[in-house]
């Protein structure tokens, strides 16, 4: 089991559509015509995935650990790249990373029970998601 | 220089109730300690061999009066009464408690300071030119880069995991006193061919157990672009740098692994798009980063007849630099006293500091990373008050750049990575050539010694390199030899064998007579003659003609 997290606190799954992996998308799979989910591997160039923003409405980006940071760059470039859909970090992410995450584009999180037990929707909810940020004072509104 | 504003205040007393938070979380379990460490870390909270230790940002090495009687004031209320300058321009406290770190990080926040990013892999405190803003040959002050990228690097949402930590440093000056062919990004302040400023880029260099020169990634980026930059260049390394092997993680083994070329392309692809959908730097917000930096009002007194003290004159000889206007000068004050413990600056010391600072030097104060403490403006007409006032409190050593100016990293005494002891070699040899006149008679020498492989004391790049290693459980020292971390920086030569503990000072002191035996004139440096003749004269001082097969 695990638990989605976004802005408003811990929610359940909706997402409809199927999961792909983002070799699925090259090894000449049959995909279907409505919106569909890719997930991404650490090591996975989103600019691959450009070509297919059309016809996916979720990407998955996984976290094998909190300190490994990967995600958060991969989520940003997405979004430099033009990708509108929701993203969704999954696995090992701090409610101390929540802020950052949602900075760079995540928009929901996905972690273990066992971690939600241990980091109750309360924590999550006082993280002060509008806090000021120096990267956005420093840039022309 | 900078002062805080709203914001700043506001953000730095949110990071100080997120990090009590923290604590509370981890010490009722909601955090473990594994993913506790990293959070601690990037507070500057280090778990040492005694005690923890906390490294206090001094963002660029610069700092007023108050912030230094505040550092004082921490040493005093929650430390043993000193503190320790290291070689990033920041300081620290080797035995807070736990339970007080948050209230020390408070007191902190009062003058406006921080302990944020000085650990952990994230973008650590930015480092710059110690003679910022005072240097006669700058060709722009580098303190407005340095505090941007401050600004931008903390709490970056994207870059805050890297694969290993990431460090920055910025000069304005072709002569290089930041160091920055060894930092993971080094910035110089240049201009182009019809004088637009901007930066050259260095990328890829450090020192640690993999020593390696930086390398040029970009000869000219003009300056708006910068953070666009910055970006694209961490994106690249966040995403591709090796997170397998922690030794193998700084992205001087990226350079290396991908090659220059490749890398500046990836680096300039990442760059096109980011110039393409971020948007611009607020203009009016860089102009009031600058106006702080804007000069003070110089003072314009007579002249007094000079001492003839000689040790005032000694003291000028060598603790004074050209200021950029020829009635001011900039004093270095040197925290190495014969047999002190380089960098140890006591809490009535560091009152001293702030005193003179303030009467004599503009309220303005800088670390070096060679560990000393700067007044970057003194008008001429006080330095003979400001000497003795420096020396009252032992803080008039005439060494600068002389043999007992000695770089060394706490070492086995503090630090739980280090495999030999570096503060009391660094003692030894201080005292070995306490005469300060034979020091001088020597002339400019750097010793900087590591007690262990990954490098604090900066050995590589010490004219004598000292490495403290542990040899089946005995300490031994291996020496290097012509190393430079200057522009024309060069990785030191390996002698040989190793040498104990207590032969460690006598091989110093052997290659030093070597030296004054060797060199052509007075005027010829140990760095110089080490150029022109080599290894070998060296090693035979060192290790002896006949054992030189064994060797």
């Amino acid at each position: 089991m695990t638990q989605i997290i976004t802005k408003t606190g811990f929610v359940e799954e909706t997402y409809q559509g199927q999961h792909f992996p983002f070799s699925a998308l090259w090894d000449g799979q049959d995909l279907p015509e409505s919106p569909f989910a890719i997930v991404l591997s650490p090591d996975s160039d989103p600019f691959d995935l450009v070509p297919w923003f059309e016809r996916v409405d979720l990407v998955i980006i996984p976290f094998a650990t909190s300190a490994d940071g990967r995600g958060f760059s991969l989520a940003r470039r997405l979004r430099h790249l033009g990708y509108r859909g929701c993203i969704r970090a999954h696995g090992h992410i701090l409610v101390d990373q929540f802020r950052a995450a949602l900075a760079v584009g995540i928009d929901e999180v996905e972690i273990s029970a066992d971690q939600a037990r241990r980091m109750p929707q309360a924590q999550w909810q006082a993280v002060a998601l509008d806090a000021p940020r120096y990267q956005s004072r420093l840039r022309a509104a | 220089m900078y002062s805080y504003d709203q914001f700043d205040e506001a953000f730095v007393r949110a990071r100080v109730t997120e990090f009590r938070g923290q604590v509370a979380r981890r010490l009722d379990g909601s955090l473990t300690e594994d993913e506790f460490k990293p959070l601690r870390l990037m507070n500057g909270l280090y778990l040492q061999l005694h005690a923890y230790m906390l490294r206090v940002a001094i963002p660029y090495g610069t700092l007023n009066s108050a912030q230094m009687r505040q550092l004082a004031f921490i040493a005093e209320r929650w430390d043993k009464g000193y503190g320790h300058f290291t070689t990033r321009q920041n300081i620290q406290f080797n035995w807070p408690k736990l339970r007080d770190v948050p209230d020390i990080l408070d007191a902190l926040a009062d003058v406006s300071m921080h302990a944020i990013q000085t650990s952990g892999n994230c973008i650590r405190n930015v480092t710059a030119d110690h003679f910022a803003g005072a240097a006669w040959d700058e060709v722009e002050d580098p303190r407005p880069t340095a505090e941007l990228i401050r600004q931008w690097s903390t709490d970056h949402p994207e870059f805050a995991y890297l694969p290993r930590k990431f460090k920055v440093a910025v000069t304005g000056s072709e002569a290089d006193r930041a160091v920055i062919f060894a930092h993971d990004i080094g910035l110089r302040l240049v201009r182009d061919g019809q004088g637009a400023p901007g930066y050259r880029v260095i990328v890829g260099g450090g020192l640690g157990r993999t020593p390696m020169v930086g390398k040029v990634l970009r000869t000219f980026l003009p300056k708006a672009d910068l953070l666009d930059y910055l970006e694209a260049v961490l994106q690249v390394y966040n995403l591709s740098g090796r997170r397998d092997n922690k030794y193998k993680a700084r992205i001087k083994i990226l350079v290396h692994e991908t090659g220059i070329d490749a890398l500046r392309a990836q680096v300039e692809a990442a760059f096109a798009r980011n110039i393409r959908v971020l948007p611009a730097m607020d203009r009016a917000h860089i102009k009031r980063i600058e106006a702080a930096f804007a000069p003070p009002r110089w003072a314009d007194k007579p002249l007094g007849a000079a001492p003839q003290d000689a040790g005032y004159r000694s003291w000028c000889d060598t603790n004074l630099a050209m200021h950029k206007r020829p009635d001011h000068s900039i004093v270095t004050v040197s925290t190495k006293a014969i047999g002190q413990t380089p960098g140890d600056v006591s809490a009535a010391q560091m009152r001293v500091l702030a005193d003179v600072a303030e009467t004599y030097g503009y309220d303005e104060l800088r670390i070096s990373h060679e560990q000393n403490v700067i007044l970057p403006h003194v008008h001429n007409a006080d330095l003979p008050t400001l000497y003795h006032a420096l020396k009252a409190a032992g803080l008039a050593t005439a060494n600068i750049g002389l043999v007992s100016d000695i770089i060394a990293c706490p070492g086995l005494d503090y630090c739980a990575l280090a495999t030999a002891r570096s503060i009391p070699v660094a003692q030894q040899i201080s005292t070995a050539f306490a005469d300060l006149d034979a020091q001088h008679d020597i002339g400019p020498l750097k010793i900087k010694i590591s007690g262990c492989i990954n490098a604090c004391g900066h050995h590589h790049v010490g004219h004598i390199g000292i490495l403290g290693l542990d040899k089946a459980g005995v300490e031994s020292y291996q020496l290097t030899l012509g190393g430079d971390g200057t522009e024309t920086m060069v990785i030191g030569d390996r002698t040989g064998p190793g040498f104990a503990y207590d032969e460690i000072v006598p091989a110093v002191e052997r290659l030093i007579a070597a030296y004054l035996d060797l060199r052509e004139e007075a005027s010829e440096s140990f760095l110089d003659t080490y150029r022109r003749l080599g290894l070998e004269p060296f090693k035979t001082a060192l290790y002896g003609k006949a054992d030189r097969k064994a060797a």
